[in-house]
């Protein structure tokens, strides 16, 4: 490790602490605004939908046995079992159509 | 106001942390394994994912460390790529009870990753920061030690188990997200507009050039904004 690493390293965890840090830090009245609100209701969905779409077919190098794990996930989560089942069960499901597919 | 229920148990936060733990210990292998691959030193890996607990900001970042960027375009790209914190931040002091001091949001906010956050937001009413403590326990951890692993052990586990393991973190997300947009017509749509738009960078040309952090702002804050439009949540907590 030289002295350059050490500098990328330092740029970006800093960054990455300061854009975490300063608005939950800093924001202490509860918004108002009724669009805004509903705007921030939304947004972890939305995030974790453009975040899983397409890249949950392609998470296991095998877009079959991916496809068979996300579909268990869907089964599991519908019927509200917890997230480490839910997880557990894809990630068996892929393993073991692994081995065929 | 009325006095909202808080959730302020550590034990509590802790079981809902350990998923998210588990989750990030195969992602942040594949990142070990990526990093060294790449000519990263190893313990310089490590730090990175102990200082920074990010996947598509660790993964654009030992990029431009390969190809010697500069300072400036490490910032720009760590920037973009995590803009999202800020408005997940921001969306989260919302839900605080209290005991949130200063000194507690300065500490708990290094933790706030997607998972964190979506698990915290997901919660019923106010969070407490016993709660939140209890939950930013384990994913560092995980993230670390599965960091650690894909560097110094990654021939212990075989190749089928591994590529298996990738599915974890996008099934617990599908786990996050099917319950609430089973119950709630625009949960589902806000989900449905977003995937459907991360498709469409996915796979079409041009928009596919869009770096991936930028790529999941459009699509959440376009599908968030179109919602909040034609199904506002105003006033409720839940």
């Amino acid at each position: 490790m030289d002295k350059m690493f050490f500098a990328y390293l330092v740029a970006m965890a800093l960054v990455t602490y300061a854009i975490r840090m300063i608005p939950f830090t800093v924001m202490r009245t509860k918004i108002k605004s009724p669009y805004i609100r509903s705007f921030l209701f939304y947004v972890p969905y939305s995030v974790l939908g453009a975040m899983t779409f397409p890249y949950i077919f392609y998470a296991t190098e095998n877009v079959v046995t991916a496809t068979l794990g996300t579909a268990v996930a869907f089964v599991l989560a519908y019927f509200n079992f917890s997230l480490l089942t839910v997880a557990i069960c894809a990630c068996a499901v892929a393993f073991v159509t692994g081995l065929i597919f | 106001m009325t006095k909202e229920k808080s959730q302020n148990s550590y034990l509590y936060g802790l079981g809902k942390g350990l998923p998210i733990g588990l989750g990030y210990l195969s992602v942040s292998f594949g990142f070990g394994i990526t990093a060294v691959g790449m000519g990263i030193d190893p313990i310089g890996t490590i730090l990175i994912s102990l200082t920074n607990l990010t996947s598509a900001g660790q993964v654009a970042g030992i990029g431009i460390i390969a190809a010697c960027g500069t300072i400036i375009e490490m910032i720009l790209a760590q920037l973009i790529i995590n803009i999202r914190y800020c408005l997940m931040g921001l969306a989260l002091t919302q839900k605080l009870d209290a005991s949130f001091t200063t000194i507690h949001r300065m500490i708990t906010s290094f933790a706030i990753t997607d998972e964190v956050f979506a698990v915290a937001a997901a919660e019923r009413g106010l969070i407490g920061r016993r709660f939140m403590y209890g939950l930013i326990t384990l994913p560092p951890v995980g993230w670390t030690f599965g960091t650690a692993l894909g560097v110094f052990a990654g021939q212990i586990l075989p190749e089928s188990l591994c590529v298996a393991l990738g599915l974890a973190i996008y099934s617990m997300f599908i786990a996050i997200i099917v319950p609430p947009a089973k119950a709630d017509k625009g949960v589902l749509l806000a989900v449905l507009i977003a995937s459907c738009m991360s498709c469409a960078f996915y796979y079409l040309p041009y928009l596919s050039g869009i770096s991936t952090g930028f790529q999941i702002i459009i699509c959440a804050v376009a599908a968030s904004a179109v919602m909040a439009f034609v199904a506002p949540k105003d006033g409720e907590e839940d």
